[in-house]
C-alpha cells in the first residue's frame, strides 16, 4: 500500500494510561517546585549547554511530567549544572535540584527501587 | 455639606472627584505632581481603539472645572482621625478636614533596571513601553532605530509574574499594550518586523482579541511564545536577545534595532506610604487590600477611608473609571447611613 | 602490690580505649597516600612536631579558639580538658612522690586516695593535697557549666546545642558522673580517715557527721571506676572520640596533610575530630535567618560518622565557609561536604562529549564573564568600556556564551564531569597564548585557580586587575563623597583570600564603610550555587536579612564583586547595588565629563 511517506504511528500519541509517571512522582516528592513550571522557556533560552547541543530543561521536565522518560538519560547528561536557569526562572523552580533528582531517579530505576 | 478629600489626581482620582462634586459633596483633590492626569497623561494612544490618551484626560479635566478644589504639587504628610473626621496635614502645612478620604494613589511602573539582564539603562536601544509612548508623542521614532536589522522586539511580563523581582502577579494590561504598540510600530515603520515575546497572551477585555487578530492579519506582527532570558549588545549596537521559542522547542537568538520592555505595575510609592500612614492592610502583592474582595472592593478596613483605581491592583483605564464610580457610590452610601444613624 | 577488684572496670576500659585508638591510628595512616605518608615521616623529625605540641596544648587542652568565640564555653571545655589532664599528671607525680617505685599500675594514681587513705606527711604532701583538690574543683566548675548548658543552652550565649545519639548519651552520662563520683569517693574516704585537702577533707568530715561513710566509701570507689570504664568504652562510638583524634589531626595537619578530592585517612580524622561544640550552628545563616537547625556542619559530620548520609543532608549547605572559618578544630568543612556529595551523587555520570573544541584567539589578555556574569550585563559593559579606555587589547572569551567553568558541577560533588568541561576551556585558554586571565566571577576564579593548572598565566579577579590598571596609571580615579559598603563574596573572600584589592579600589572612589560582618566573617548573600535544595523564599529571606545588616548605616551604595551576589542583593537591598567595575566605569565617565568641561572652559577663556 502506498503510504505517501506517512504512517499513522501509535507511538506518537501520549497514551496516558500506559506511560510511567514514577519518575515525575519521585522528583515532585523531592523537589516540589517541579510542579510550578509555566513553560516560559527562560531556562532553555539562557542555557549554557544549549549553545552546543539540543537541550531544553523546560522540555525535559515536561516530558518527565507526561511520563515520556525514554530519552531522559541521554538528555539530562548534557546539563552542566551551571545554575543560570535557576537565576532566570520567574517561578523560582529549583532547576539544579531537579537535575540532581533526575540523576537519582535514573539510578534508582536501574536498581529497581522506583 | 459633607467633605471628601481625594488623594491622587490620575484617572481614578479625577473621575471620582468629578462624580462626587456632581453629587453635591465638597471635594478637594490632592496631587503630588504639578499637573493632573497621572500615567495616562504620558501616554500617546490607548487600546483597544487607538484613541488618543489626551482625549480622556481633557474630558476628565473639563468635568472637574470649578466644582473641585485641586491642590497640585501637594503631598499628604499625616492623617488623623477624630470625631468621625479626618484631619489631613499637607506638606504646605495646611490642615484639611474631611468626612471621608478616597485613596486613588495608583501605581508606579516597575523600574526596568531592576531586571538587569534586559539591559535597560545599560544598552542604548532598550526602552520601556512608557518610553515608547513618549517617543510616539514626540514623533522621533525614526531617530531611535538604527536600521541595522529592521527588527523590533517587545518583551512581555517585565517585572510581572516574576518571583525573582518579588512580583508574582499579572499586570493585566501589558499584553494588550504590547499588541497595540506592535501595531503602532508597524504603522509607523512599515519596513520593520515586530516581535512580541510572551509567556501567555491574556486578551481578557472586550475587543482585545480583535486587536490581537488585527496585529497578525493586517500588520504581520510576529508572536514568539517564550520569555526572553537575557539581552546583550553587539558591536553595531544592536540588541541581541536570547529566548526559547517554546512552541518550536528550540532556543532562538535574534538581533534587534530596538527592544521594548512592557514593565508591569507596582504599588506607587504614594500608595505604600498612605497605606502605612493609615495602617491599612496590604495584599501579598503589596497593593492595598479592600475590606472584602467581592463585596466591599472600595472599602478599606477603616471607616471613612475608601479606595479607587490601581492602588488595589493593576487595572485598565476603563476598569479604573468603573471602579472610581463604584467608590463614589460607596461614599454616598456611607454618608447616607451615617446621617440616618445620627438622626 | 596494691590491687582491688573495683579497679577492673577502669582498667578494662583503659586497655580497650588505648588499643582501639592505636588501631585507628594504624588505619588512618594506611589510608594515606604514599606521598602523604612521606610527609608524615618527614614531618615527625622536624620542627613541625614542636609546633604541633604547642598547638595541642593551646587548642586541645586550653581551647583557645573556643575562648575567643565564646569565653564561657571556652572555660567549660578548658576546665574539663586541661583540668583533667593536670589531674592525671599531678596525680602521677603525687603517687610517685609518695611511693617511689619505678612503675605503678595505671590505676594506682587514679585511685590513689583509696589505696593510700591517710598519707600522713611526705615531701610536698600539703601542696599535692591542695593542688589535687583545687584541680578537682576546677573540673567540677566546668562540669556544672556543662549541666547548665545542656538544659539552658542560651545561658552560654549559644542559641542551640547539638542533639545527642545513644552512644553519646552513655558517654555523656559517664563523663558527667566521673568527677562528682571522684569527689564523693575521696570525700568519704577522707571522712573515715580524717584526712584530705580543703575540699575532700572538709566535705568528708561534713559527711561523716551524718552518713555512714565507712560503708559508703567502697561503693563510691566502685561507682567512680565504673563511670571511668563506661566512658572509655563508649568513647570511640561517641563524640568524645574527638579528644584523642584532634591531637592526631593537629600533628597531621602541621605535617602538611590535607583532605582532598579523594577520601583519605585525613578526612576521617577530621570527621572524628569534631567535638560537636555547636559553634557552627550559630554562625550558619540557615540557622539565624531560616531557623533551620538540622543541616549544620555538626549534624552533617555526625551523619558522615554514622554513615547515615542522605542526598538532602549533603546538599543542604551554601558552602559559604562561615563555619569552617570559625570551627575551633579547623575542620575543612567545605571539602567534607564535597566528599559527601561525591558519594551521594556518584551514581550518575553526565556526558559532555557533545562539546566542540572551543575557538580561540591569539591574545595577551583574556576576559571571562562566566555564566552568571551574562545576567549582570552592567558588569560586562563596564569592564569592556574600562578595558577599552585603558587601551587594553583583550579577548572576551565567553562573549557568546561558553562552556561552564566546572565549579558548579564540582560543588555538586561531580569532579570527573567537571574535568571534562575544564579540559575544553583550558585548551582554548592555553591556545590563545595569553599571559593574563581576568574574570569577573569569583566562582569561576576559584576553580580556574585551583583546578585548571594555568601556571603559565596570571589569574585576576576583575577587582585585582582594575587596581593593577590604576597602579599602572592606565585609569584615573577620583574620590567622591559618597559612602559605600563593601560585601565580600564568599568565594572571593573566604574562598580565595581576596579581601584587600576591591577595598583599595573602592577607597579611591568613595568613602568605604565596613559593615559589622566583614572580611572573613562576611555574610553570604543567599544566592549560593552550592545549596541544591533551598527554596527561593528561603534565599530571599537570607538575602533580605544580610542586606539589612549590610546597609544598616544607610550607605549610598552596597558594593560587591560577584555577579551572583549582585543579582541576589539587587532585589533585597534598600540601597543601590553596584559591582566595583561599575564604579570604576562611572568614575572614568565622570572624569571624562569634567575634562571635557574644563577644556571647553579653557577654550572659552582663550576665545575671550
Amino acid at each position: 500500500m502506498n503510504k505517501f511517506g506517512y504512517t499513522i504511528s501509535r507511538d506518537n500519541q501520549i497514551d496516558y494510561d500506559k506511560v510511567d509517571r514514577s519518575m515525575a512522582a519521585f522528583i515532585e516528592k523531592n523537589e516540589p517546585t517541579f510542579r510550578i513550571c509555566i513553560q516560559c522557556g527562560s531556562c532553555a533560552a539562557s542555557c549554557s549547554a544549549a549553545n552546543f547541543t539540543r537541550f531544553s530543561f523546560r522540555k525535559l521536565c515536561l516530558l518527565i511530567r507526561r511520563g515520556l522518560t525514554d530519552d531522559v538519560q541521554k538528555e539530562v547528561s548534557k546539563c552542566m549544572l551551571c545554575g543560570k536557569c535557576r537565576l532566570v526562572c520567574p517561578r523560582g523552580v529549583n532547576t539544579r535540584n531537579i537535575i540532581l533528582n533526575v540523576h537519582q531517579a535514573l539510578h534508582k530505576t536501574t536498581v529497581y527501587e522506583l | 455639606m459633607k467633605n471628601v478629600i481625594v488623594i491622587g489626581g490620575g484617572v481614578a482620582g479625577m473621575e471620582s472627584s468629578a462624580q462626587l462634586a456632581d453629587m453635591g459633596y465638597q471635594v478637594t483633590l490632592v496631587e503630588k505632581e504639578s499637573k493632573l492626569g497621572g500615567h495616562v497623561d504620558q501616554w500617546d494612544f490607548l487600546f483597544p481603539n487607538h484613541r488618543p490618551a489626551r482625549e480622556i484626560i481633557d474630558s476628565l479635566k473639563q468635568r472637574l472645572n470649578y466644582k473641585v478644589e485641586v491642590k497640585l504639587g501637594t503631598e499628604v504628610e499625616s492623617m488623623q482621625r477624630n470625631n468621625g473626621q479626618y484631619a489631613v496635614k499637607l506638606n504646605s502645612t495646611e490642615v484639611l478636614h474631611a468626612d471621608a478620604l478616597l485613596l486613588a494613589s495608583g501605581f508606579d511602573l516597575f523600574p526596568a533596571q531592576k531586571k538587569e539582564e534586559y539591559g535597560y539603562g545599560i544598552y542604548n536601544h532598550v526602552i520601556t513601553a512608557a518610553d515608547l509612548e513618549e517617543i510616539f508623542r514626540s514623533g522621533n521614532l525614526r531617530k531611535v532605530v538604527s536600521g541595522n536589522t529592521h527588527r523590533i522586539g517587545i518583551v512581555h511580563c517585565v517585572g510581572s509574574r516574576d518571583e525573582k523581582v518579588g512580583n508574582e502577579y499579572c499586570s493585566k494590561v501589558c499584553c494588550v499594550t504590547g499588541v497595540k504598540q506592535a501595531i503602532r510600530l508597524r504603522e509607523a515603520l512599515p519596513e520593520y518586523e515586530v516581535f512580541n515575546f510572551y509567556m501567555d497572551l491574556r486578551m481578557f477585555g472586550r475587543y482585545f482579541e480583535d486587536l490581537y487578530r488585527e496585529a497578525q492579519e493586517k500588520w504581520g506582527v510576529q508572536f514568539v511564545r517564550g520569555r526572553v532570558s537575557e539581552a546583550s549588545e553587539d558591536v553595531k549596537g544592536n540588541v541581541v536577545v536570547k529566548v526559547e521559542d517554546t512552541l518550536a522547542g528550540r532556543p532562538m537568538k535574534i538581533s534587534l534595532d530596538l527592544l521594548i520592555l512592557l514593565t508591569g505595575f507596582i504599588p506607587s510609592k504614594g500608595t505604600s506610604r498612605l497605606g502605612d500612614l493609615l495602617q491599612l492592610e496590604f495584599g501579598s502583592d503589596r497593593f492595598l487590600k479592600p475590606a472584602d474582595e467581592h463585596l466591599l472592593r472600595n472599602h478599606s478596613k477603616l471607616e471613612g477611608v475608601f479606595l479607587a483605581g490601581a492602588c488595589t491592583g493593576p487595572r485598565s483605564i476603563a476598569e479604573t473609571i468603573t471602579d472610581a464610580r463604584a467608590a463614589v457610590l460607596e461614599i454616598a452610601a456611607f454618608f447616607r447611613d451615617k446621617v440616618t444613624v445620627h438622626e | 602490690m596494691n590491687f582491688d577488684v573495683f579497679t577492673l572496670p577502669f582498667s578494662v576500659g583503659l586497655v580497650f580505649i588505648i588499643s582501639y585508638f592505636l588501631a585507628m591510628c594504624i588505619q588512618w595512616i594506611r589510608n594515606l597516600s604514599a606521598t602523604e605518608r612521606l610527609l608524615l615521616v618527614k614531618g615527625i623529625f622536624s620542627f613541625k612536631t614542636f609546633t604541633s605540641i604547642k598547638e595541642v596544648v593551646l587548642e586541645s587542652l586550653l581551647h583557645r579558639k573556643i575562648f575567643r568565640v565564646n569565653p564561657l564555653l571556652g572555660y567549660m571545655h578548658m576546665s574539663l580538658a586541661f583540668g583533667w589532664f593536670m589531674l592525671i599528671i599531678m596525680g602521677n607525680l603525687e603517687a610517685r612522690a609518695y611511693n617511689p617505685i619505678p612503675i605503678h599500675p595505671p590505676y594506682y594514681p587514679i585511685f590513689f586516695r583509696f589505696f593510700e587513705p591517710d598519707t600522713g606527711t611526705f615531701k610536698y604532701s600539703v601542696f599535692y593535697e591542695f593542688l589535687m583538690d583545687f584541680l578537682l574543683l576546677f573540673i567540677l566548675s566546668g562540669v556544672s557549666l556543662a549541666y547548665f548548658k545542656r538544659f539552658r543552652s542560651m545561658a552560654l550565649g549559644m542559641k542551640r546545642t547539638s542533639k545527642l545519639k545513644s552512644w553519646d548519651k552513655w558517654a555523656l552520662a559517664a563523663l558527667w558522673m566521673i568527677f562528682p563520683l571522684r569527689l564523693l569517693a575521696e570525700s568519704f574516704t577522707s571522712g573515715i580517715y580524717e584526712s584530705g585537702g580543703f575540699l575532700t577533707g572538709t566535705l568528708g568530715r561534713f559527711f561523716a557527721e551524718f552518713l555512714p561513710v565507712e560503708y559508703l566509701a567502697y561503693p563510691a570507689w566502685w561507682a567512680y571506676s565504673i563511670a571511668l570504664g563506661t566512658f572509655f568504652i563508649s568513647l570511640p562510638f561517641s563524640r568524645y572520640m574527638h579528644i584523642p583524634t584532634e591531637i592526631v589531626l593537629i600533628f597531621f595537619r602541621n605535617y602538611g596533610i590535607r583532605s582532598s578530592e579523594k577520601i583519605n585517612g585525613f578526612a576521617d580524622i577530621e570527621v572524628k575530630s569534631c567535638s560537636r561544640c555547636g559553634i557552627c550552628i550559630d554562625v550558619c545563616q540557615m540557622s539565624s535567618s531560616l531557623n533551620q537547625q538540622n543541616t549544620q556542619s555538626v549534624y552533617f559530620l555526625r551523619s558522615v560518622r554514622d554513615r547515615s548520609m542522605t542526598k538532602s543532608l549533603a546538599d543542604q549547605c551554601m558552602e559559604c565557609g562561615r563555619c569552617s572559618q570559625i570551627c575551633p578544630v579547623g575542620i575543612d568543612l567545605n571539602t567534607q561536604r564535597y566528599l559527601a556529595r561525591r558519594r551521594v551523587h556518584e551514581e550518575f555520570r553526565s556526558d559532555f562529549s557533545y562539546l566542540p573544541d572551543l575557538q580561540t584567539r591569539k591574545t595577551d589578555v583574556i576576559f571571562f564573564a562566566g555564566c552568571m556574569g551574562h545576567l549582570t550585563p552592567s558588569v560586562i559593559h563596564s569592564m569592556k568600556k574600562v578595558l577599552d579606555h585603558a587601551g587594553i587589547r583583550y579577548w572576551f572569551m565567553d562573549e557568546d556564551g561558553s562552556i561552564c567553568c566546572g565549579r558548579p558541577l564540582k560543588l555538586a560533588g561531580k569532579a570527573e564531569e567537571a574535568a571534562q568541561l575544564m579540559k575544553k576551556n583550558r585548551a582554548a585558554i592555553l591556545a590563545s597564548g595569553g599571559t593574563t586571565f581576568v574574570t569577573s566571577c569569583p566562582i569561576c576564579l576559584k576553580t580556574f585557580t585551583e583546578d585548571y593548572d594555568l601556571k603559565q598565566m596570571r589569574l585576576y579577579h576583575h577587582s585585582q586587575y582594575l587596581l593593577k590598571l590604576w597602579f599602572e596609571g592606565k585609569i584615573q580615579l577620583e574620590k567622591q563623597m559618597q559612602k559605600a559598603v563593601y560585601h565580600d563574596p564568599c568565594e572571593l573572600g573566604r574562598g580565595l583570600g581576596i579581601y584587600d584589592e576591591p577595598r583599595e579600589l573602592i577607597q579611591r572612589m568613595m568613602i568605604l564603610k565596613e559593615p559589622e560582618n566583614t572580611g572573613e566573617n562576611a555574610l553570604c548573600c543567599g544566592g549560593s550555587l552550592a545549596h541544591q535544595e533551598m527554596s527561593s523564599v528561603q534565599r530571599r529571606k537570607i538575602a533580605f536579612d544580610a542586606a539589612a545588616k549590610l546597609t544598616i548605616d544607610h550607605p549610598d551604595y552596597l558594593v560587591t564583586a560577584c555577579p551572583s551576589c549582585k543579582k541576589t542583593f539587587q532585589q533585597a537591598s534598600p540601597v543601590e547595588v553596584k559591582d566595583v567595575a561599575e564604579l570604576v566605569y562611572a568614575a572614568i565617565q565622570d572624569r571624562g565629563r569634567k575634562t571635557a568641561l574644563k577644556s571647553r572652559e579653557i577654550a572659552a577663556a582663550e576665545a575671550n
